[in-house]
């Protein structure tokens, strides 16, 4: 009898428990889909408020605007470029400082373990770090975008945690026996051993800067060197969404057409990404949680 | 005398062999601690222009010694009360609301005894987290846009005003909680399902012959398991209270809002970098640092005291 009760309870706990995952799932997707779907718009449905949900009078017209704009593709060609030479530093940097570190016979260990811990709690701040971007004469090149914030003290950690939990001292000490070197076993076993937090690595820090704006918006200067999410800027949040080039009357019209468009053409590579990034950064996170 | 002499002579010995057993290591680790001097020390160092009135022309070192002059100015400055007013009030009510969430959310997925749909509620929670700032802001300014928005079209078709939901400051701290709990509660529940994946399931198959009803379960199973992490996480949080994502706040506020919306991050910005006042705008920096690092070190003991559960 009093099974039967409590499992009534429970059957009414798990009901509300579903409805309610399903109403959060549809509040995060709704904004999602309503830019796409205003995207695809005509624009003047969009101005009079009548894209609910899916679209209306599809059409690429808005799309057709926004990829003739030169600071798009020129700002998108600059984000690849970014991304991939700071993320190719960020990963080779976390990887020389997490390796010596997840040695148990590393002379200095605690030494550099605080050098790098102690960054995480303190910093020098925004101003003296923008004042040495500047005397380094960094200032509007790729180089103030790239390395002020290369190296994640979290990710150093994660990635130090991986290598002591899964390259066994007993690996270390054949090698070592054989006559190899810790630089030799790092590049001919334990690399290749962990081609998962190198993903992990190059997601996260990939994903970190194809969406980072903030150090482009204090050190860079030129147009042309703007990263995508700059230009994006200017036309998301400024409404600087002249971008038609000859102006005119009809700026009104499409402007909020051409925001849509250009959050989703600025997503669309990371939401192609999404399957492995879910994978990997679920992992990474996972990796991070565990005390090291 | 002589012993000594010879402990100290074998120690040095111990020393440098040591250390010439981990070059290749400190070969590897060369590269990265240099680039932790320059990028991080360094600023560190330069830091001391918060006591000088600094000037381009002279550099760090020669500027003129001021003391705490640009802290005072800053204590007493109309804006000191206001700013940290705003960066407690918009990261307290993070705190009280997109926190629990987390751990609410995470509770829920767990729950979940279809592995498919909790499979498609974690890929759909976890979504928002990977899209950049600049996209997120210009939604949430599309979403509340006046004539466009979602929002304010509800509103119209229910017969109600229109609201101009950037331009009244009163807003701006629930707008900014509400964005951080559509773009973060997902990802922020990760940590908490890790926690959980590591409980004995047979405290609940001995919970279930008991006739533990599934809030029980909840109550006294799930929820003290995960317990340190969630305090792990409370003390990070704590610690970060006077940080608030200035960098979104940057990109969503307005000169009209700045009087709910102008918080400690976004006024270094503004001072400091955009008008020029290097050596004020690093004070104002520092005094936020130090307070982070106090409440840090506070909460951590504090915790460790009542919980044995802390960061160190």
């Amino acid at each position: 009898m009093s099974i039967q009760k409590l499992s009534a309870g429970d059957k009414a706990f798990k009901a509300v428990n579903g409805v309610v995952l399903i109403l959060f799932c549809a509040l995060i997707l709704y904004p999602l889909l309503w830019i796409v779907s205003g995207s695809f718009s005509d624009p003047f449905a969009l101005m009079t408020g009548k894209v609910h949900l899916l679209p209306v009078d599809p059409t690429l017209k808005i799309y057709k605007i926004v990829f003739k704009h030169p600071d798009i593709w020129i700002s998108y060609r600059n984000t690849i470029v970014y991304t991939v030479v700071g993320t190719f530093i960020s990963v080779c940097l976390t990887a020389m400082a997490a390796y010596p570190l997840s040695r148990t016979e590393f002379f200095g260990k605690q030494f550099f373990t605080a050098v790098l811990m102690i960054t995480m709690f303190f910093s020098g701040g925004m101003i003296p770090t923008f004042l040495l971007v500047q005397k380094l004469k960094m200032l509007d090149t790729i180089w103030a975008i790239v390395l002020p914030g290369a190296m994640s003290v979290y990710n150093t950690i994660v990635m130090r945690t991986f290598f002591i939990s899964t390259i066994p001292k007993e690996l270390e000490d054949s090698a070592f026996l054989d006559g190899a070197n810790d630089i030799q076993f790092f590049w001919k076993i334990v690399l290749p051993l962990s081609k998962a937090i190198m993903a992990v690595m190059v997601l996260f820090y990939g994903v970190g800067q194809w969406n980072s704006w903030f150090s482009a918006f204090l050190y860079m200067s030129s147009r042309d060197r703007y990263p995508l999410q700059l230009i994006l800027r200017e036309i998301l949040i400024q409404g600087n969404t002249n971008i038609s080039g000859g102006g005119g009357g009809d700026n009104d019209l499409i402007g909020e057409g051409v925001k849509f468009a250009t959050m989703v053409v600025a997503t669309v590579p990371i939401m192609c990404l999404y399957p492995f990034l879910q994978k990997y950064f679920t992992k990474g996170v996972m990796i991070g949680s565990l005390k090291g | 005398m002589k012993t000594k002499e010879s402990t100290a002579a074998h120690s040095k010995r111990g020393w440098k062999q040591r250390a010439y057993q981990s070059r290749y290591l400190l070969m590897m680790m060369f590269i990265p601690f240099v680039y932790l001097i320059i990028f991080h020390y360094i600023p560190m160092y330069g830091v001391q222009i918060a006591f000088r009135d600094y000037n381009p022309y002279l550099g760090i070192l020669k500027s003129p010694w001021v003391g705490i002059s640009h802290f005072i100015d800053f204590f007493t400055s109309t804006y000191f009360w206001r700013l940290i007013r705003n960066t407690l009030a918009i990261s307290l009510l993070q705190l009280l609301l997109a926190f629990p969430a987390a751990i609410i959310l995470a509770l829920m997925i767990n729950d979940l005894e279809n592995k498919y749909f909790q499979k498609a509620v974690q890929t759909i929670a976890y979504l928002p987290h990977f899209i950049s700032s600049v996209v997120v802001a210009g939604l949430v300014l599309s979403v509340l846009a006046t004539r466009t928005g979602i929002i304010n079209q509800a509103r119209h078709a229910l017969g109600l005003g229109e609201i101009s939901f950037m331009t009244k400051s009163s807003y701006f701290p629930f707008i900014m909680v509400l964005t951080e709990i559509w773009q973060n509660t997902g990802w922020g529940s990760i940590i908490y399902l890790a926690a959980m994946t590591a409980i004995d399931p047979a405290l609940y198959e001995a919970a279930i012959v008991d006739g533990a009803s599934r809030w029980q379960q909840i109550r006294n199973i799930t929820l003290p398991c995960i317990l340190p992490t969630i305090i792990i996480q409370f003390i990070l949080k704590v610690g970060g209270l006077f940080t608030v994502g200035y960098q979104k706040i940057l990109l969503l506020y307005n000169p009209q809002i700045y009087e709910n919306a102008d918080v400690i991050g976004t006024y270094v910005y503004r001072r400091g970098l955009m008008g020029l006042e290097y050596s004020f705008g690093a004070a104002v920096d520092l005094f936020n640092t130090v307070l982070n690092l106090l409440m840090l070190l506070t909460f951590n003991a504090i915790c460790r005291k009542v919980s044995d559960t802390s960061l160190w």
